[in-house]
Parts: C-alpha cells; sequence; structure tokens
C-alpha cells in the first residue's frame, strides 16, 4: 500500500497500543520480565518490582535443599560492559520459598528449578501447589554449578525425562531455559518440544572467567562464571531468531537486553516476551518503565497494536 | 579515563593499626575511597580469600582512606590478617550516606558501626554540638575514643563509652543511654550504625520523639550493585537503596530489628 495513505488510514483507525503479551497459554499485561537470579528471594522485593512495570519475575532458580553457593568473590564487573557471575545457585530451597511466595495475589511469578534427577524436578513442584505461580522455568543451563543447569541440559535423555515428570506433575505452563553447552542447544530445544515443553527462554548467561594481571589470580571464588549483560546480547538474539526459525514455540528473549530497542530486537527475532537481569545493576528498577515506555513509543510510531504484530518480523526478508 | 566504580582497583596496603585484640585498622591509597561521603561502602576483596562489603575508614592523610575490621568468620579473618604490603582489590564507593543535620547531633555506634561514624565527623561543623555514644562489650573492645575526642577538640562535645560488663565507662547497654539522653534533650539529628537490635532501639527512641533519625544497615552482602538479591530487607535492597535509611522508613519495615537472611537467603530471627 502507498506508505502515505497507509498512514493516514492508520491515523484515521489509531487504536492504543497494548504491551500485554502471551507466551503461549502464558498471559501477560508486560512483556518485560525480571530474569531469574536478580533480586529474587523476597517476595516484598516482587511486588516493587512488579509495581516498577515488570510483566513477571521470575524467582532465584530453587533447588529441594537450601544452598549456600560460593563464597565470593561471586561476581565480576567486566570492562566494556556485562558481568561474570558465580553465585553457586544459593537460595533457600524449594519447600521455604513456597512458604514465603504463599501470600501472593497479584504478582505473576515464574518458579525457576534446578536439579539434577527428575524426581528432584517433582518433588519441587508439589511444593508450589498453594501458590499462586503462572508458569515454572526449568533451568537446563547454569554453567557453574556441577551436576545441574548445563550438565542436565547437555544430556538429551534426561531432558526428556525432566520435562516429562514436569508436565505430569502440573497443568501449569513448563518452560525450559536454553544455553551453550557442550551439546549443540538445538538439541536441548528439540527434546524439550518433543518431551510437550510449552516454552523456551533463551539464553543463560555463557561460561566465562577473569584474571586479575596484578595479584595474577582467578578472581572469581569459582575461577569460572557465567558472562551477563551487552556482550551477549548479539549470541542471544541469534538463539532466539534461530529457534524461531526452526520450530513453532513460544521463546521469551533473553540476553544483555538494557535498551527498548534491545526488546525490539528480540521480538523481531521472534520472543513473544524478553527478560532482563544484568541491566538492574546499572540502572536499577527504573529499567522496566523505561523500556515498556519505549517500547510503547515504537508501537505508535509504527502502528502496532500488540506485541504479536512484531514477533518474527525480521524473518519475513 | 574515569573509572567505573564497579571494576575493581587493587591497592596496596601501607600501614596496619591495631585497634583492639580483634581490631585493625588497614591504610591504603586511593583518592575515590579518601573522598567518600559517610555510610558509603567499598566491595573489598582478598585474594584467594573471599570479598567482603566494608564502610570505608578516614586516614589522616589527604589521598588516603582505610578499613577498620573486626576478625570474625573467614572472610574478615582473611582482612585482618592482610599486611603491610599486601595487595587488595576494592570496588565502590556503593551506597547512599547520612543527610547531615546542623546545631545538637547525637551519633551513635557499635563496634565496626563506629567507622561511618568516624567519617561523619568530619563533615560536623565547628558550631555543631555533637554527643557521640561508644557501645563496646569490654574495656578491651573500646577504640576510636581518643580519635573522636581529638577530631571534636574544637567543638562542645562529649564523647561517652558503655560497655555491657560496666569494665569501662557506664555500664549496661549504650541504648540505655540513648534513650536518656533523647528524653533529656532535643537533638537535630541522631545517626546510628552497629548491631541491628541497637539501631533499631535508637531509631524507635528518637523517632518516637519525633527527632531526625538515620541507621546504616548492615546485611549479608554478594553483589554489592543490587543484582543478587541478597542484601534485602522487606523491599528495601541494602546495597542499592541505602545503606542509610530514614527512621520513617525504618519504622514501617517490618523486618528491620526482627529478622535477618542467611547465606541461603532464608529468613531468621534475630
Ligand atoms: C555495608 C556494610 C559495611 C560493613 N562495614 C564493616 C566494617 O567497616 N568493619 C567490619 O569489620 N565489618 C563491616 N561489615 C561486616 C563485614 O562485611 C562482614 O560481613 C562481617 O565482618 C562478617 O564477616 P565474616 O568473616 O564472618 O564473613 P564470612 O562468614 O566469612 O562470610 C563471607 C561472606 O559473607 C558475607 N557476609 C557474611 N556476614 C555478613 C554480614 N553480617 N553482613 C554482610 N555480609 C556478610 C560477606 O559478604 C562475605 O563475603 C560491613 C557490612 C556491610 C553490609
Ligand atoms: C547474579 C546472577 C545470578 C543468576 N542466577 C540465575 C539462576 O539462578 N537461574 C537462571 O536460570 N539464571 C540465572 N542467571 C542468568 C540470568 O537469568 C540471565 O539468563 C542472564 O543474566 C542473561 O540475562 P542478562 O544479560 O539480562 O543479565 C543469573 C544471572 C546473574 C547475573
Ligand atoms: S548485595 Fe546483591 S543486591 Fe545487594
Amino acid at each position: 500500500m502507498n506508505q502515505l495513505l497507509y498512514s493516514k488510514l492508520s491515523s484515521l483507525f489509531k487504536v492504543e497500543p497494548s504491551l500485554a503479551t502471551s507466551i503461549g497459554q502464558i498471559q501477560l499485561d508486560r512483556p518485560v520480565m525480571l530474569a531469574s537470579g536478580i533480586l529474587g528471594i523476597s517476595l516484598d522485593v516482587f511486588n516493587r518490582l512488579y509495581r516498577s512495570g515488570a510483566g513477571a519475575v521470575v524467582t532465584k532458580s530453587l533447588s529441594t535443599e537450601p544452598w549456600e553457593g560460593y563464597p565470593n568473590p561471586t561476581i565480576f564487573s567486566v570492562k566494556g560492559g556485562g558481568w561474570i557471575n558465580a553465585v553457586g545457585l544459593s537460595n533457600p530451597g524449594a519447600p521455604n520459598f513456597a512458604k514465603m511466595i504463599e501470600p501472593n495475589q497479584e504478582v505473576p511469578i515464574v518458579v525457576s528449578l534446578v536439579g539434577s534427577i527428575p524426581e528432584d524436578f517433582e518433588m519441587m513442584i508439589q511444593q508450589f501447589e498453594n501458590c499462586k505461580v503462572i508458569a515454572y522455568e526449568l533451568n537446563l543451563s547454569c554453567p557453574h554449578v556441577a551436576k545441574v543447569g548445563l550438565e542436565v541440559g547437555d544430556d538429551p535423555e534426561l531432558v526428556r525425562k525432566i520435562v516429562t515428570i514436569a508436565k505430569n506433575t502440573t497443568d501449569i505452563p513448563i518452560i525450559a531455559k536454553v544455553g551453550l553447552g557442550t551439546t549443540h542447544y538445538l538439541n536441548t530445544v528439540n527434546t524439550a518440544i518433543d518431551s510437550g515443553i510449552d516454552a523456551i527462554t533463551a539464553i543463560n548467561t555463557v561460561r566465562a572467567m577473569a584474571i586479575d594481571v596484578e595479584t595474577q589470580r582467578p578472581i572469581l571464588s569459582n575461577k569460572f562464571g557465567g558472562l551477563s549483560g551487552t556482550p551477549i546480547k548479539p549470541i542471544a538474539l541469534r538463539c532466539v531468531y534461530e529457534i524461531s526459525s526452526k520450530h513453532d514455540i513460544p521463546i521469551i528473549g533473553c540476553g544483555g537486553v538494557s535498551t527498548w530497542e534491545d526488546a525490539v530486537e528480540f521480538f523481531l527475532a521472534g520472543a513473544s516476551a524478553i527478560q532482563l537481569g544484568s541491566a538492574v545493576g546499572n540502572d536499577w528498577i527504573d529499567v522496566f518503565s523505561e523500556i515498556n515506555n519505549g517500547i510503547l513509543q515504537y508501537m505508535k510510531r509504527k502502528n502496532y497494536s500488540s506485541i504479536k504484530d512484531m514477533v518474527g518480523l525480521a524473518k519475513k526478508s | 579515563m574515569q573509572r567505573n566504580h564497579n571494576h575493581t582497583t587493587i591497592v596496596t596496603i601501607e600501614k596496619v593499626i591495631d585497634e583492639t585484640p580483634t581490631v585493625r585498622t588497614l591504610i591504603f591509597s586511593d583518592d575515590r575511597m579518601s573522598n567518600v561521603l559517610p555510610g558509603q561502602f567499598a566491595m573489598v576483596w582478598i585474594p584467594g580469600v573471599n570479598e567482603l562489603p566494608m564502610s570505608v575508614m578516614i586516614s589522616k592523610e589527604p589521598g588516603k582512606a582505610a578499613f577498620t575490621v573486626r576478625k570474625h568468620g573467614p572472610a574478615s579473618t582473611g582482612l585482618f590478617n592482610v599486611k603491610e604490603g599486601q595487595q587488595i582489590g576494592i570496588r565502590g564507593p556503593y551506597g547512599n550516606s547520612f543527610d547531615l543535620k546542623e546545631g545538637k547531633l547525637l551519633l551513635v555506634g557499635g563496634g565496626t558501626g563506629l567507622v561511618p561514624m568516624m567519617r561523619l565527623l568530619s563533615f560536623v561543623k565547628s558550631t555543631d554540638d555533637v554527643t557521640v555514644l561508644i557501645g563496646a562489650k569490654s574495656k578491651d573492645e573500646v577504640f576510636f575514643e581518643d580519635l573522636a575526642n581529638n577530631m571534636l577538640k574544637n567543638n562542645p562535645h562529649k564523647v561517652i563509652v558503655s560497655t555491657d560488663d560496666g569494665s569501662y565507662g557506664e555500664k549496661g547497654f549504650v541504648t540505655d543511654l540513648v534513650e536518656k539522653l533523647v528524653n533529656e534533650s532535643n537533638f537535630d539529628g541522631v545517626y546510628a550504625c552497629g548491631p541491628e537490635i541497637m539501631m533499631y532501639k535508637t531509631v524507635r527512641s528518637a523517632h518516637s520523639r519525633n527527632m531526625f533519625v538515620q541507621a546504616s544497615l548492615e546485611r549479608m552482602m554478594k553483589c554489592g550493585v543490587g543484582i543478587c538479591g541478597s542484601c534485602c530487607v522487606g523491599e528495601d535492597l541494602v546495597c542499592r537503596d541505602g545503606t542509610v535509611f530514614d527512621g520513617d522508613h525504618l519504622s514501617s519495615n517490618k523486618e528491620f530489628g526482627h529478622f535477618y537472611r542467611n547465606k541461603a537467603g532464608i529468613l531468621e530471627k534475630y
């Protein structure tokens, strides 16, 4: 259609854009979610993040028992942007956590889970029976804790069993969070989809390290950690594009989002929502409303009425 | 190029001062840390040991700063044992700072909670009338008394020490003194740092009499920048929203004075 005519018509029928989005069965009022492991241990903080504009919050990855995590330093700021962290999945354990979020009425909470055997996931999901949870996210991609995370994601048979048991334990949607391990992440995605997963979050942090030249030592107590923030955005974006090109599965883009343009890039690559974490360390929790506003302005300018209108557009050409 | 405060800077310890059998002050050169505001803290990396949050202590010389550390668990003992000439990493400064009021001031410090109080003293005006309360377990553990008197030598001032066992100064908890003092006179500003129960009682005493009061909170810290979430108190993140909070705000926080989180993030009662 003639561009001029189009813009005249659209200004006549202007619809207020809506930030609401759906990730399969999961409905969100706003598309920017808090990624797992960021500020994630208190319901009061979740409430505050929700008020600040987060569409949903993903909890710290929970295990069957409380974990203290690694000693400090657990986080390192990379010159040029981003962070390397090896917190070691410190968390209060699923049973304690479930008690804490039981009073929740308002906040859309996604519970993130780590475990090493399928039964871990079954036991943990059962803990949340009395909680208002909108989805579970299986962390198949933590790059710095042995026997969970990537080591699970790298084992297709284990992924199949975990997804199957999780799907059999609850009717609430199950998301698989994949990352870059030794097995090609697309194999993990394939297996998860075959086993009935409802959505994919891509990606987790990327295994990395930092060494101090003065003291000539690795800085993190665990030596290796996961790289997050702006340096990984192009990688995450590629993964989202790749998954959405091969599969018809709802995707949540994660990795290096810090501006509305980053978020829109992920939508155009095929994500229906995004998660962010590291940006909070730089721009604090105002980052949620800033990105929401930026997306809205963009939608107005492009005359999109819903996030759906943008999803996957970059694959057209 | 301006230093990014999140990047670790390596500094060399130039001098170690024994304050008490369990407390030491480590002095180093760093312009940025020498100029921090009262209440701000640094994340301090002891290579091969740990990284922990430390309030930035004053030093008499320009361009120099210090940490005053009490040995406790592995991390703080690692810092306590750092010798002259050894290197440590610092990042920051992080956090907000105390709002300076003028007039009649009451500063309450317990143990290494005195550190931000000393920096606050370096900002008071010569016309301010300052009372410093130092709380300690016993005579052996009293430090910074002379330093406080020295820093206030041109002010109307009082430095009062109380020990739990009465082996030096007044006997009893420093909070009993606070209660007495705020009953006797109206302070324009009350500031506290130390064990949480002490801060809780101080805030309650001053706030209930409508006095301006602030406290610098301490919580388990891992990142220091508002990412990991381990330092939350209710909906506040101590590293990012604090460490200094107003009495008004604290009085409505249901965890302050009652609960803290352990290293796994489980809420425990004080
Ligand atoms: C803002 C702030 C300022 C501080 N300033 C000082 C100071 O000037 N002098 C001083 O001696 N101490 C200070 N502390 C306390 C200090 O950081 C240590 O936490 C405390 O000495 C206990 O150390 P540890 O050896 O038992 O730690 P470990 O048990 O060895 O713990 C290791 C890690 O746990 C964390 N951790 C453990 N306990 C605490 C705690 N109570 N608060 C915060 N983090 C904890 C630390 O980050 C550390 O990296 C401060 C704490 C905070 C939060
Ligand atoms: C301190 C920290 C802790 C994290 N903990 C978890 C975790 O427990 N589970 C998980 O799935 N991902 C965890 N992540 C990864 C994030 O959820 C996210 O995938 C990654 O940081 C990339 O997003 P970002 O670039 O927006 O930070 C953590 C990241 C950081 C920085
Ligand atoms: S120490 Fe990590 S959020 Fe405050």
